[in-house]
């Protein structure tokens, strides 16, 4: 445990996590009859970085669905036959600084928290700050038009995620990094308190890789709340404050880095050798696997 | 390192002032295309009145007007001689009304038809909805209760809808591609059941009558037809047309618009209900003309981009000139004959969905 706590901290330096951020307790999901998400507590703590870890098909996606409420989360499953069936079992809740994510009308929701998907494309001709503009829906009447605060907004959406200068662009023409880092934009227009992305390394190039993982430290540093379902450890690793690492549906392990990445926790998950070295400039951890 | 370096320097420092306003002035000029396609549409149908046998002149066409609207007498004009007020009043300005009327909702069902679906090749009669109501229409007309008509050709575009989209679903993921075939299908078969009823009843002209239905026809439009689909696109159209932001939404699919706050479920089945609902409307009136629901809202979104508040006012106008001209073609190239105006829009639109089609493949 020594490995938590001694850990270097993060620049820019995360606000130490006050008590809110994202708290989700007994979410469950499945999908005809086929549990993926089993009994699921998260913890985020406001103005840091939470990682969202596990194999492929663990239910990484599917919970940050249900968090950002675009998919309803069940009931938790009944108990198996041989226990007593508690008299009434409480439900799953999403709470966020304290409100119940759930109850919030949708609206005042997609103020609160914004969603970045995995490969969002569309066919239709689009241009980058018309599709960074639709971040700012839910901050204005359905039968208004965007105002020059919506477009000050944008720009300064695009200029965070490092895309300022591809507003004129249309977004078929973008190279798989150009627009992640629009989708990132337009999440950031919508002025999030609590920011979900799916894998936002996902097919970008290193150095691509990196500016993502940078803007989110920046965005936590700021007091936002961030999720991102990661695949590479190593990015967990060297930028996240905080771990949820899914088996299956369920989770494993979750809490500072230092407890989650360790060899113990992660070879039975993947299923493959890990050895946790130290980064010689930073003093994060660093890992290396094998087939063992 | 370039990824690293732009962020720093970009973070923290607001947009560029500048940046704002080119695109600021941009779309304002774009919205002058409104007042613009207004002024064609009105020329277009004035223009389209005096067109045809009789060389009737835009005055004429104006003191017409101006004696139904009570307004010959304060403006001290001319009456027309009857014949030529009835050419005028009777017959042209209900046709060519009706085929705006028409051009007007099809281009807008079809402009929110692909926003929804996210499918570009989607369209009233692509996707079968026209040769439901169709049907529906006919069966009516059989039955001898033409007051219904406008009803039962809602319900087989809502008909024809669910299945073609029940289909698409059985057949997998509801891909563009499905959505067009089984559409198709539907269609195919609409078609062949109008066929089948008209000739199983009717006797003489009856092949007229299976074309009018299946190509579309203004050409017996009257002004009950332009109270009806003139009405239907004035309150379902304009209703339609507002719910741009709800239809911007769903750019980048269902999960990002329920994301931005959109009840997504609610949203469709709403905006499917009043498409069908227009279709219906128009197509009681007009039989199922075909591409212009298809081409219209993508020529336009040349112009206006993606976004809905300017394309869906937009298209409804251009796609009412569109089949004002269409309709002007189809009774004038082979005068005394008529084609049916579907003809015209189908041999103006088959290559541009071929194009498309094509160019969806070359993504």
């Amino acid at each position: 445990m020594s490995a938590a706590t001694d850990l270097p901290a993060l620049a820019p330096q995360a606000p130490s996590a006050r008590r809110g951020g994202l708290t989700a307790e007994r979410v469950t999901w499945e999908i005809s009859g086929r549990l993926i998400l089993d009994d699921v507590g998260v913890l985020a703590p406001t103005g840091a970085v939470t990682g969202l870890l596990g194999p492929n098909g663990s239910g990484k996606s599917t919970l940050l669905r249900v968090l950002a409420g675009v998919q309803q989360a069940g009931r938790a499953a009944p108990p198996s036959a041989d226990l007593p069936s508690p008299v009434a079992q409480p439900g799953p809740t999403t709470a966020f600084d304290g409100a119940d994510l759930a109850a919030l009308p949708r609206r005042e929701r997609a103020r609160v928290l914004a969603l970045v998907e995995q490969d969002a494309t569309t066919d239709l001709p689009l241009s980058v700050l018309d599709a960074v503009l639709l971040g700012r829906i839910p901050h204005r009447s359905l039968l208004a038009g965007d105002s020059d605060a919506d477009r000050t907004a944008a720009h300064a959406a695009l200029a965070t995620a490092g895309a300022g200068d591809l507003a004129d662009r249309e977004v078929g023409t973008l190279s798989g990094g150009e627009r992640q880092r629009v989708h990132m934009a337009r999440a950031l227009a919508q002025d999030p308190r609590l920011l979900l992305l799916d894998e936002p390394t996902n097919h970008l190039d290193i150095a691509a890789q990196l500016h993502a993982m940078r803007v989110l430290r920046d965005l936590a540093a700021d007091g936002v709340t961030v999720v991102a379902a990661l695949h590479d450890l190593n990015h967990a690793a060297s930028t996240c404050d905080h771990l949820v690492l899914l088996d299956q549906g369920r989770v494993v392990a979750s809490g500072p880095v230092g407890d989650v990445l360790v060899p113990e926790v992660l070879e039975p998950v993947y299923g493959v050798r890990v050895d946790v070295l130290t980064h010689p400039r930073t003093g994060r951890p660093v890992l290396s696997f094998d087939r063992d | 390192m370039r990824a690293l370096a732009e962020t720093t320097t970009a973070r923290g420092s607001s947009a560029p002032a500048g940046s704002g306003a080119p695109a600021g002035t941009r779309l304002s000029r774009a919205w002058l295309a409104l007042p613009v396609a207004a002024v064609v549409l009105v020329l277009s149908i004035g223009v389209a009145v005096t067109i045809g046998p009789a060389d009737l002149a835009l005055s004429e066409v104006g003191r017409s007007l101006a004696t139904h609207l009570g307004l010959s007498g304060p403006l001290g004009l001319e009456p027309l001689t009857a014949l030529r007020d009835g050419m005028v009043w009777q017959l042209r300005m209900p046709r060519i009304l009706t085929a705006a009327a028409v051009g007007a909702g099809l281009a807008l069902c079809g402009a929110v038809m692909q926003s929804l679906t996210r499918n570009p090749l989607a369209d009233p009669y692509l996707l079968g909805l026209s040769s439901g109501a169709s049907l529906g229409a006919v069966l009516v007309l059989l039955a001898g209760v033409p007051l219904l008509l406008p009803v039962a050709a809602f319900v087989g575009a809502v008909g024809a809808l669910a299945l073609a989209l029940s289909l698409a679903g059985a057949l997998g993921a509801i891909t563009p591609t499905r959505t067009v075939l089984a559409g198709l299908a539907i269609s195919q078969l609409c078609a062949a059941a109008v066929s089948f009823v008209i000739f199983w009843s009717a006797k003489g002209d009856a092949f007229r009558e299976v074309l009018s239905w299946l190509m579309g026809s203004v050409a017996s439009a009257t002004w009950t037809s332009v109270a009806i689909a003139g009405g239907a696109v004035l309150v379902l159209g304009t209703l339609l047309a507002l719910t741009g932001s709800v239809l911007d939404a769903f750019t980048f699919g269902e999960t990002a618009a329920a994301a931005l706050g959109v009840p997504v479920n609610r949203a469709r089945w709403i905006l499917l209900i009043g498409v069908a609902l227009l279709t219906g409307a128009l197509v009681s009136q007009s039989g199922s003309i075909g591409f212009v629901g298809l081409i219209l809202p993508h020529a336009v979104r040349l112009f206006t981009g993606a976004r809905h508040r300017l394309l869906l006012p937009l298209s409804a106008l251009a796609g009412a000139s569109f089949l004002v001209w269409a309709d002007t073609l189809a009774r004038t190239v082979f005068e005394p004959r008529e084609l049916p105006v579907g003809i015209v829009t189908a041999a103006i639109g088959a290559p541009v969905f071929a194009f498309l089609l094509w160019r969806g493949n070359h993504r």
